[in-house]
């Protein structure tokens, strides 16, 4: 599996939706994942790849990571595990 | 109804080891907060916390005692010494048997838990000293300081989170109104500062890795502190027999639950704490000077505050000051109501108001005086006290200026 479909499926399992339900133009919101399901699924992504996702709860939106879609989550977390290589 | 006012105070804290050092470093605006150090704190991603630092339990207690205390329990017998010290109440006869202690509490003996847990975990021991349950109880700090003072009468501890100290006081207040008792000692403390109580906090992701900055716009999180506050609260009339020093009268408070949400805080639910407790005290929101805020410095927690402060107080939101003094001492979370009531008192018996240092830029959405960087002289008639904790619990307290 990939990292898109790895994390499509963290976060489908997050939002209780079949991965398939989950697309790449999505939002959070859209999925009805909200603040606190947003922190968890962070923690599952950084289990999964075993790395540090820079993110303060705090200021979403200034924070390097951008989880504005699944697109940015999935772009963020490919940089993520390519710079840890 | 019997009138309530506090004779006696004390703490220890990041900012001082005593109140009148604590609020020195209130009225200059210095900063308790500063690198933690403990074992393991590289592996943290959070390494900043009001530490209480230069503390030397040994100076303070016998081998015997510190077998027994935890830190949030040595911190609760520093205060406790302090504040009955400066009340001058022995505790025999009546008295003895009427008084209590109701102190507020989170986390209990977290540095025990931690400290055994990696023993019989980490390190694959298979035995923990036999004190471990006495020391990490929530109720240890009560019970030793009932102990320790002879105080007979209720005793609990209370844990509401970040309004632990707030509801106990609360709780202390109304059993000297209602004329239980005379006295009550009361306050809160907390110390999680150790490994896995700052690692948990990490896991929530509102922890900023630099400063506490409320109400600045560039607020990044809340910095956790430790500590405790304990206060002596008093029968007035009892109070003025003895010719006791009255620091200031707790007037009334109000608690309400926000039923709504485990960790995002509600304006309905903060707003109609500040309106009950000035209700309680029957006091005009229009007398209400300074506002100690619960301030954490989270993006959620202070504007909703302000938009709270807002709806309670109409145009006169704009003429009070509201600080946060967790920019200083950080946030004592089952003993942070206790510490900040201090700089309630402060504002209203020696007219300083202190300032919510750190902040940098203002916030549309916390468009309120809140005393930025630099303690400001006021006479000050009213006091509120905030206390919003995790779990929607939230408790106010009013306090009036004794004269």
């Amino acid at each position: 599996m990939d990292i898109k479909d790895r994390v499509i499926r963290i976060i489908a399992e997050q939002a209780v939706l079949e991965p398939s339900d989950v697309t790449m133009d999505s939002t959070l919101d859209d999925l009805g994942i909200d603040s606190l399901g947003l922190v968890e699924s962070i923690f599952a992504i950084e289990e999964e790849f075993d790395i540090s996702v820079p993110f303060n709860a705090n200021e979403p939106q200034q924070s390097e990571f951008d989880i504005s879609s699944v697109a940015s989550i999935v772009e963020g977390i490919r940089k993520l595990v390519a710079d840890q290589s | 109804m019997k009138r309530v006012v506090i004779t006696g105070a004390g703490t220890i804290n990041a900012l001082g080891f005593s109140v009148p050092e604590t609020l020195e470093a209130m009225r200059e605006g210095r900063c308790g907060i500063g690198e933690l150090e403990f074992r393991d704190v590289e592996r943290l991603a959070i390494r900043i916390g009001g530490q209480v630092k230069g503390y030397e339990p040994e100076e303070r207690f016998n081998r015997q005692q510190l077998a027994l205390y935890d830190r949030f329990t040595q911190f609760t017998l520093v205060a406790a010494r302090e504040a009955i010290a400066q009340a001058g109440l022995e505790f025999s006869g009546e008295l003895a048997a009427q008084a209590g202690v109701i102190l507020g509490n989170s986390g209990g003996g977290m540095t025990t838990l931690d400290e055994n847990y990696r023993s019989v975990y980490e390190e694959g021991k298979n035995r923990v000293h036999p004190f471990v349950v006495p020391k990490l109880m929530n109720n240890a700090a009560a019970s030793h300081v009932s102990m320790e003072f002879n105080l007979k009468g209720p005793s609990f501890t209370v844990s509401t989170a970040c309004a632990s100290s707030n509801h106990a006081m609360a709780q202390a207040f109304q059993m000297v109104h209602g004329g239980a008792t005379p006295v009550m000692i009361t306050g809160g403390s907390e110390s999680m500062l150790c490994f896995g109580g700052v690692k948990a906090w990490e896991g929530l992701r509102v922890m900023s890795k630099d400063a506490c900055r409320p109400f600045s716009a560039n607020r990044n999180g809340m910095v956790q502190g430790e500590g405790a506050g304990v206060f002596v609260f008093e029968e007035l009339e009892h109070a003025r027999k003895r010719g006791a020093d009255i620091l200031a009268e707790v007037a009334g408070f109000a608690m309400s639950s926000d039923a709504a949400d485990i960790v995002m805080p509600s304006k309905h639910g903060a707003a109609r704490a500040m309106r009950g407790a000035l209700q309680d005290a029957r006091i005009n929101p229009e007398a209400v000077g300074y506002i100690n805020a619960h301030g954490t410095g989270t993006a959620a927690n202070d504007k909703t505050e302000c938009a709270a402060v807002a709806d309670v107080f109409g145009a006169h939101a704009d003429r009070l000051m509201i600080s946060s003094t967790k920019s200083m001492h950080a946030h004592l979370i089952g003993g942070t109501g206790a510490v900040e009531l201090l700089a309630c008192i402060m504002a209203l018996r020696d007219g300083v108001v202190a300032p919510t240092i750190g902040y940098e830029e203002p916030d549309p959405e916390c468009a309120l005086d809140v005393v930025p960087n630099v303690a400001r002289e006021a006479k000050v008639e009213v006091a509120l006290s905030n206390a919003f904790a995790f779990g929607g619990l939230n408790a106010v307290l009013a306090l009036k200026r004794f004269s």
